[in-house]
């Protein structure tokens, strides 16, 4: 009796664990994940993202019946933010969180505090089509191994674009950047840290201001940060009053500088995708004289994530739309800049004649650049290192007035 | 909170916030624009009453800026912003043929270190509120009569009502006034578009810290909402003080007999004034308006070169299920606060049951504690209780907000009203159920629908509430207007802050229409007496 007690104890808190689903047994998933619905916190600010999640939400219910309802964020972290909130109360299961559209310093919050479900993302049947060889950026988010609890869905390289009406000869290295400024003050400006793309400026700077950046790939430590930061320092000390509005305001997200150049107020504006000013010339954002380009030297890259909490509702769904996400139709979707422009995590010598042909089909729009123009990405420094810079940003450029 | 690892007591939060070099100024910026908007708002909102209530004007007035109210905070701030903007449409209007820009001046007009713009938002915002408020009160101190005396006595109409009116009114609008303090002091959206940013208002800046991926901020955040309550008990406190030590001189004032000759000139300077408030946020609107209609538009064209409905027809089918989810919960929340409400007060009247003070403070504590500061807490409490997301847990805490200041709008109406009417009906026999039903209620009519009205506002206008115990499920036009505003595109942004004001001017119009349409043959009930 009593043993069977505990048989019966044993399985019943055995059982969760056990329910799990295993992305190895994808018929499981599959069965599992059919009438699900999959709550999908993704970023919100962007019609283009919305109406991209919106068309595989009708993609995976025609194909796998789950459903998808995206729920719009202003900020990322307000979904890790539920689920820490979940956790501190005691909700290990059935969260209100399947799917987050995630990277860099959330990531590694997240996967650092235990928050996360896996490792799923190597084994999902479509990881076969991932250019892992020469993408390294799909295995290392921020310099922070994946170890398969996060699966990549896009690729982001740093460009910069400009209005050609009224910058024919762009500035090509941060040096030419700051003496453009100097002697056309109020055109430039870049997202206030420690907004993702204005930090993202600042790496992307540090980059081009050191001889050897590849002491960014190790942890910052007391001795080696002032060293590394201080030329960067110096450099936007004499970048900042020529800023637009002298530095006294910024732009507080990427999105901004779209409305900020289409009115006239400046004429370079950083971007984390090579197609965004494309589509936003097709939604009648920009002027069709705007252009992309890449500094000399190359820029900095990343791979946009998703990634499932511990206490997901739909884990099964959430493969399933992860899974879906790196299909060759997927991909070519979103590569298309009537769509999103963003670049590809897919190799295309893995996804076969059929999967090419729909990659040469897109027309890649006015203003986007090649990827042969693109270039290798450089990798993201250790996220250590961009948690000092935009304290220490902060506290030089973001307090002063 | 131990789910990241924090489990001792310790004052690592506080520490991390008196460390943020920022912290000073930030708060200064949260006392100086509250304190600021507030004392003008009120000194507007009297100067406008004092030279025009009960005149054609006054009706002008009053009826260009009470639908204003409608105009939610983020949409009225947007609009201001285009307006007043280097690339805005005044400087639109004027170039280049003025100003000789062709392309738009770097100055700083938005966003300026002092919050000189976001205290101009601020205050176009309140004015109409304290106005409407004002109006709803007035009555009940039967201004003509005073103005007749102080007439007959030699005052000209500004001084007189001056200083007959409104030291009864200010009693009446005191807890308006507080809430109006309060809320200007830690207001995010608008703060977000118009405020400095480098520091931001302390306010801003917790957002900011709770929404960072080092989860650790969460705390800072935390300490930083607990000193923007300090901070705001503070001001109400100076408030106070302030209100205690003008007493004397204003009796003083008064009893002068002094009769001033800058009658006229202070009437045309209210007049001014009404006005510019006006264009500012219907001319905001207007703005928001053509950008949700247009194609490319560059600066200095006044007007876009092509007009389409592309942004609506994309935009129009997402709206129709938030829009309705906004009514369902506004509606309810709505109803819930009206009932107990007229509820509270009838048990006042009946069985003298007189909330105490401390039961006051508790209505009022949600206007005058920052959300971002218990809201959070809440949540975890509900998650805890193992309740999930409904839709029922959102209406409730949106009454939490719509309550206050429905209690807020109708209580003095109601208790102000004139209980010689009980009186009268009682000796006619009636039972105080019938008094009621068929002489307070019918009478109460238009401050009942003003204050459903303001409550419905209020809940649709709920942002923190919506998405924190939602979960971020619950989607109004609200939640889904903020989400699309963080990718800055105007035309977007245009067509969610028409549908959500749309969705409010219903409500207000409701308000107005009915006791009109029902009153038609009563003239003393037209609010004139």
């Amino acid at each position: 009796m009593i043993k069977q007690l505990v048989c019966a104890a044993a399985c019943a808190l055995a059982l969760p664990a056990m329910a799990e689903p295993d992305p190895k047994d994808w018929d499981a998933v599959l069965a599992e994940a059919k009438g699900q619905t999959v709550y999908w916190h993704a970023w919100g600010g962007s019609t283009a993202t919305n109406d991209f999640i919106a068309w595989a939400g009708k993609r995976i219910s025609e194909d796998h019946g789950v459903t998808l309802e995206h729920v719009k964020l202003v900020d990322t972290a307000d979904a890790v933010g539920q689920v820490v909130f979940e956790k501190s109360a005691g909700k290990d299961a059935g969260g209100a969180v399947d799917l987050i559209w995630i990277n860099g310093a959330n990531f590694a919050s997240m996967k650092e505090n235990d928050l996360l479900f896996g490792p799923f993302a190597e084994d999902l049947p479509n990881w076969e089509l991932v250019d892992y060889e020469n993408k390294s950026a799909v295995r290392n988010d921020f310099t922070i191994p994946t170890d398969g609890m996060e699966s990549p869905w896009a690729m982001a390289q740093v460009v910069f674009y400009y209005d050609t009406a009224r910058l024919p000869e762009p500035p090509k290295s941060m040096g030419a950047l700051a003496e453009w400024a100097a002697n056309n003050p109020g055109r430039y400006t870049y997202p206030q840290p420690p907004d993702f793309l204005g930090t993202t400026f600042l790496k992307q700077a540090l980059h081009g201001l050191l001889d050897d950046p590849s002491i960014l790939q190790k942890p910052a430590s007391d001795t080696t940060y002032d060293t590394v930061a201080a030329p960067l320092w110096a450099y936007l000390d004499g970048l900042t009053p020529s800023l637009w509005r002298q530095g006294r305001a910024y732009p507080t997200s990427g999105p901004q500088q779209i409305q900020l150049m289409a009115d006239g107020e400046i004429d370079l504006a950083i971007s984390f995708s090579p197609g965004e000013a494309s589509t936003a010339i097709a939604n009648d954002q920009l002027p069709d004289t705007v252009r992309t380009f890449v500094m000399d030297g190359g820029t900095i890259g990343n791979a946009s994530f998703v990634a499932i909490p511990y206490n997901a509702n739909a884990k099964a769904g959430a493969m399933v739309l992860a899974n879906f996400l790196l299909s060759a139709e997927a991909q070519a979707n979103a590569q298309d800049p009537n769509v999103l422009g963003y670049g590809t995590v897919l190799s295309m010598d893995k996804i076969g004649e059929e999967g090419r042909a729909k990659f040469d089909a897109l027309d890649l729009g006015i203003a986007t650049i090649t990827p042969a123009e693109l270039g290798a990405a450089l990798p993201e420094p250790h996220p250590s290192w961009m948690t000092r810079i935009a304290e220490d940003w902060v506290s030089r450029y973001g307090v002063t007035q | 909170m131990p789910a990241i690892g924090r489990e001792d007591w310790d004052l690592s939060a506080f520490r991390a916030l008196f460390t943020w070099p920022g912290l000073p100024e930030a708060a200064r910026l949260s006392l100086f624009t509250g304190l600021i908007a507030t004392v003008l708002s009120l000194a507007i909102t009297t100067l406008i009453l004092a030279s025009w209530h009960g005149t054609r004007i006054a009706h002008w007035v009053e009826a260009a800026l009470s639908p204003l109210l409608a105009v939610p905070h983020a949409a009225a701030a947007f609009g201001l912003a285009f307006l007043i903007a280097p690339s805005g449409w005044i400087s639109r209007a004027l170039s280049p043929w003025l100003t000789g820009w062709e392309r738009p001046p770097d100055l700083l007009i938005t966003n300026d270190p002092n919050g000189l713009a976001l205290i101009a938002g601020l205050v176009a915002k309140e004015v109409p509120f304290l106005l409407l408020m004002s109006l709803a009160a007035l009555p009940q101190i039967h201004p003509r009569r005073c103005m007749i005396v102080a007439q007959t006595l030699g005052y000209g109409r500004v001084t007189g009502w001056m200083k007959t009116i409104f030291p009864q009114l200010y009693k009446r609008i005191r807890l308006p006034v507080y809430a109006v303090l309060a809320y200007s002091m830690s207001v995010v959206d608008m703060a977000m578009i118009l405020g400095p940013n480098t520091p931001p208002t302390l306010s801003v800046q917790i957002v900011r810290w709770s929404s960072a991926p080092d989860l650790a901020q969460l705390l800072t955040a935390s300490a930083g909402a607990l000193l923007q309550a300090a901070l705001v008990v503070a001001a109400l406190a100076l408030w106070r003080l302030a209100e205690h030590l003008a007493r004397a001189p204003a009796r003083r004032w008064i009893g002068t007999g002094v009769r001033s000759k800058h009658d006229l000139s202070l009437r045309v300077f209210a007049l001014i004034l009404a006005a510019a408030i006006a264009i500012a946020l219907f001319g905001g609107l207007l703005g928001q308006l053509i950008w949700s209609l247009s194609g490319f538009w560059s600066f200095p064209e006044v007007l876009p070169d092509q007009l389409s409905l592309k942004t609506w027809s994309k935009q129009a089918p997402g709206m129709a299920n938030p829009a309705l989810t906004a009514v369902i919960i506004a509606g309810t929340a709505t109803a819930m606060a009206v009932l107990l409400t007229i509820a509270c007060l009838e048990a006042e009247t009946r069985l003298g049951l007189y909330p105490g003070r401390k039961a006051m403070l508790l209505l009022y504590l949600p206007l005058l504690i920052p959300q971002v500061s218990f809201l959070p807490g809440l949540r975890v409490l509900l998650v805890q209780v193992g309740i999930g997301v409904h839709l029922w847990p959102v209406v409730l805490a949106h009454l939490v907000f719509v309550l206050p200041y429905v209690f807020l709008s109708l209580s003095d109406p109601y208790r102000a009203w004139d209980t010689r009417y009980t009186r009268a009906a009682a000796t006619l026999g009636a039972s105080p159920s019938r008094i009621f039903w068929q002489v307070r209620l019918p009478m109460l009519l238009a401050p009942i629908l003003t204050a459903a009205a303001i409550g419905f506002a209020v809940s649709v206008a709920q942002y923190l509430p919506t998405l924190l115990v939602g979960g971020g499920r619950i989607t109004t036009l609200t939640t889904e207007a903020l989400a699309l505003s963080s990718g800055g595109n105007r035309r977007i942004i245009g067509a969610y802050a028409l549908a959500q004001t749309a969705l409010v001017v219903v409500g207000f119009a409701l308000a107005i229409l009915v006791p009109r349409l029902v009153w038609s043959n009563r003239r003393g009930m037209k609010g004139l007496a």
